[in-house]
């Protein structure tokens, strides 16, 4: 059985920065109200001798296995079992500190629960990544997780947590600044998307256009966001001036206008690069024996170059996605909208509970729209996977 | 019957292709055979139309190629090229569907003749059908590659080093499969190769290139007997050309009447072939047998010397 000769090294590091959280860092913050410095507390002051002891016990055998045990299927079930007892611990904890009633004090979680979580995080994510799962199967996982932390938020198991509290104070916004959140994020994609791809089969067909694009599309890389959304303020401002239509369709130098356009501007690399890469990898034999069979110039490039693009122009996609996701948080600075709105307040107000009510659906969204295209990516690739199922 | 007239093909004032002009009879198989760079590639792909001629003109059965579109006009030449170019996104099925599908063929007509296709070229079609490229073996995307270019039935088939990626051995089988096929649809072939035995394997007429230029344009046998230079005469082979021309005529067409006592020999094996058989037994002379088995006469080594020389 699991006795091995040798010892996974990852697992090791995991444990030790785990028993070094769980010692020396406060398992959760007591704060009287929202933005006080709170009072660290450590496991065994905030729960029962029997909970303590549990929760060392599964976090020691998950200890046990990320160091001994080498079959991926019981490492995974291993730290989701971890996670799992983490969170019911927290929720435990600031339930327990909790007085019955009290709407002012505030129970973060401490260092020791963040970097646990981060710890079993790994050990889940490199099980999942030795197991190799196909597509289908990752999207499964992706969906079975958000339900479970979906039915445990809806069920009220974390509310007595600070950022649940931040949550139902700020109920009322929190899905209209979620929802635009995703459309400043996927609307900025489609711009770039039907600008770039073409863009991208342009610099393709005429090699000499390649080094200007691609050489303007870097330097926009290279303008840090908030200065982009400056540079933009005062052109899409005049435009709204002089444009009635323009301010009707909600164009202002301040708002939505100036973010959607600047992570346009940041889209356009990553897509016409990937297109143009993605086209250049063809086979060439494929593209002479369409022609020579009488395609046209329009079936060549719809029926044999796109398709055979597309998981390359799919990376791109991805990057400009996850990319956006984050991007958009700073749109709150100039009225843009979006979680951000509740990071910028949650800073201007010292309250870090605040931030994390932004952040973390921040972090979530991009995780998601990474698993989700990636494995698309791969189900599209139809001769990737095929040799990698001829391969297992 | 693709007649090509003093065809020029010219980039940036260098000429590849100079004043080319010959014709390849309907049913049969012409071979363009030159080195790298003598324009060889660049006259196929004029044919049908990949390349626009600076200058001259191809008339295929006696209609100018210029008087249609060159999509349409290339979806009624068949293409086959050197690393086959299969689509790598699309299976077997449907890759040698490509050109029925473009003519807009009925979808039980294409199933029937991919089916048919598939038997030809000996790939099962439930084994191989909705198999991707990728999966094949060199040889069986070989002949993926061929079936496509035929999936059609164009009069006309043009390959490209079609061989070129193959090893020997399999290399010989296609060349075989090459030639049944041709029989079997009576198809106007224009190959492209830079190996010479292989035009003598295939070609009924051999065009050699140099520079452009053609050089010579005749039956195997008049390449070997009557070479038009000292450039041709080396690309033939001036070492075993006795042993070529052999090779160019087979037992049946050189039978004499009566019979033997020495080995039997079909009536399909080239003289090259016969004759060394009888020097590795020993025997003076063999009895060349039909293809039903019955004698057509015998064939002596002395008969056989008489013939390799011209």
């Amino acid at each position: 059985m699991p006795r091995r000769e040798w010892i996974d090294r990852l697992g090791l590091l995991l444990t030790a920065a785990g028993a070094a959280a769980l010692f020396g860092l406060p398992f959760v913050v007591f704060k009287s109200n929202r933005i006080v410095p709170g009072e660290p507390r450590a496991l065994h002051e905030v729960l029962p001798l029997w909970c303590a002891l549990g929760l060392q016990a599964v976090l020691l055998t998950d200890a046990a296995i990320a160091v001994g045990v080498a079959d991926a299927r019981r490492r995974l079930a291993a730290s989701l079992a971890g996670i799992v007892v983490l969170a019911l611990a927290v929720a435990a904890a600031a339930n327990a500190l909790t007085p019955p009633g009290d709407k002012v004090v505030r129970i973060a979680p401490g260092g020791a629960f963040w970097i646990l979580l981060v710890c079993l995080g790994l050990m889940a994510t490199d099980a999942i990544t030795r197991m190799r799962p196909g597509p289908l199967a990752r999207v499964l996982l992706l969906a079975v997780a958000l339900a479970i932390v979906g039915a445990a938020l809806a069920h009220g198991t974390f509310d007595n947590l600070s950022v649940m509290r931040e949550y139902t104070v700020n109920s009322g916004r929190f899905p209209a600044e979620l929802r635009r959140h995703v459309w400043l994020a996927a609307g900025s994609l489609v711009a770039a998307l039907i600008v770039g791809l073409p863009l991208g089969i342009l610099c393709h067909r005429a090699p000499r256009l390649q080094p200007p694009v691609l050489g303007a599309l870097n330097v926009i890389q290279t303008i840090p966001a908030i200065a982009l959304f400056g540079i933009l303020m005062a052109p899409l401002g005049a435009l709204a001036a002089r444009l009635p239509a323009a301010a009707a369709l909600g164009i202002r130098g301040i708002g939505p206008a100036p973010a959607v356009v600047a992570l346009f501007l940041y889209s356009l690399l990553p897509i016409v690069a990937d297109t143009v890469l993605g086209l250049r990898r063809v086979s060439q034999a494929a593209v002479e024996a369409a022609r020579g069979m009488g395609m046209t110039d329009a079936q060549v490039l719809t029926r044999i170059e796109l398709p055979l693009a597309l998981p390359v122009i799919l990376t791109g996609i991805r990057v400009v996605l996850v990319q956006n996701i984050g991007m958009v948080t700073i749109a709150a600075l100039i009225g843009g909208g979006g979680l951000g709105t509740f990071v910028f307040q949650g800073i201007g107000q010292t309250a870090i509970d605040l931030v994390l009510l932004g952040a973390i659906p921040i972090v979530v969204l991009a995780f998601s729209a990474s698993v989700l295209l990636d494995a698309l990516i791969e189900a599209l690739d139809r001769s990737a996977s095929a040799s990698a199922g001829a391969k297992s | 019957m693709i007649r090509i007239e003093k065809l020029t093909k010219q980039y940036d004032g260098a000429t590849v292709v100079d004043d080319v002009s010959f014709e390849v009879e309907r049913d049969s198989i012409a071979v363009i055979v030159g080195t790298s760079g003598s324009g060889k590639s660049t006259l196929l792909r004029m044919i049908n139309r990949l390349v626009e001629p600076t200058s001259g003109r191809v008339l295929l059965d006696g209609t100018d190629t210029r008087s249609e579109p060159a999509h349409l006009l290339r979806r009624r030449i068949g293409y086959a090229i050197q690393g086959h170019g299969l689509f790598p996104h699309r299976t077997v099925a449907e890759n040698v569907a490509t050109v029925p599908r473009l003519l807009g063929w009925p979808d039980a007509r294409i199933r029937a003749r991919v089916t048919e296709l598939l038997e030809i070229f000996q790939l099962d079609p439930a084994t191989f059908a909705d198999v991707l490229p990728h999966q094949l073996s060199g040889g069986q995307q070989q002949r993926v590659g061929v079936a496509r270019a035929l999936a059609a039935e164009p009069a006309v088939l043009l390959m490209d080093e079609p061989f070129g990626a193959l090893d020997p051995i399999i290399r010989a089988k296609a060349q075989e499969d090459l030639l049944d096929i041709q029989r079997r649809f009576a198809t106007t072939v224009l190959l492209v190769t830079h190996d010479m035995d292989e035009a003598f394997r295939l070609g009924h007429r051999i065009a050699v290139m140099s520079q452009g230029r053609l050089l010579q344009y005749d039956r195997p046998a008049t390449l070997l007997t009557d070479p038009a230079d000292s450039f041709v005469a080396r690309m033939t082979g001036l070492s075993d050309r006795a042993l070529k021309l052999l090779a160019l005529t087979s037992a049946g067409e050189a039978a004499l009447p009566g019979s033997s006592e020495g080995p039997q020999v079909a009536a399909s094996a080239s003289l090259r072939e016969v004759l060394s058989e009888l020097l590795w037994r020993r025997e003076p002379s063999a009895l060349v047998l039909g293809e039903d088995g019955a004698p057509r006469g015998h064939l002596t080594v002395a008969a056989i010397l008489a013939r390799a020389h011209p």
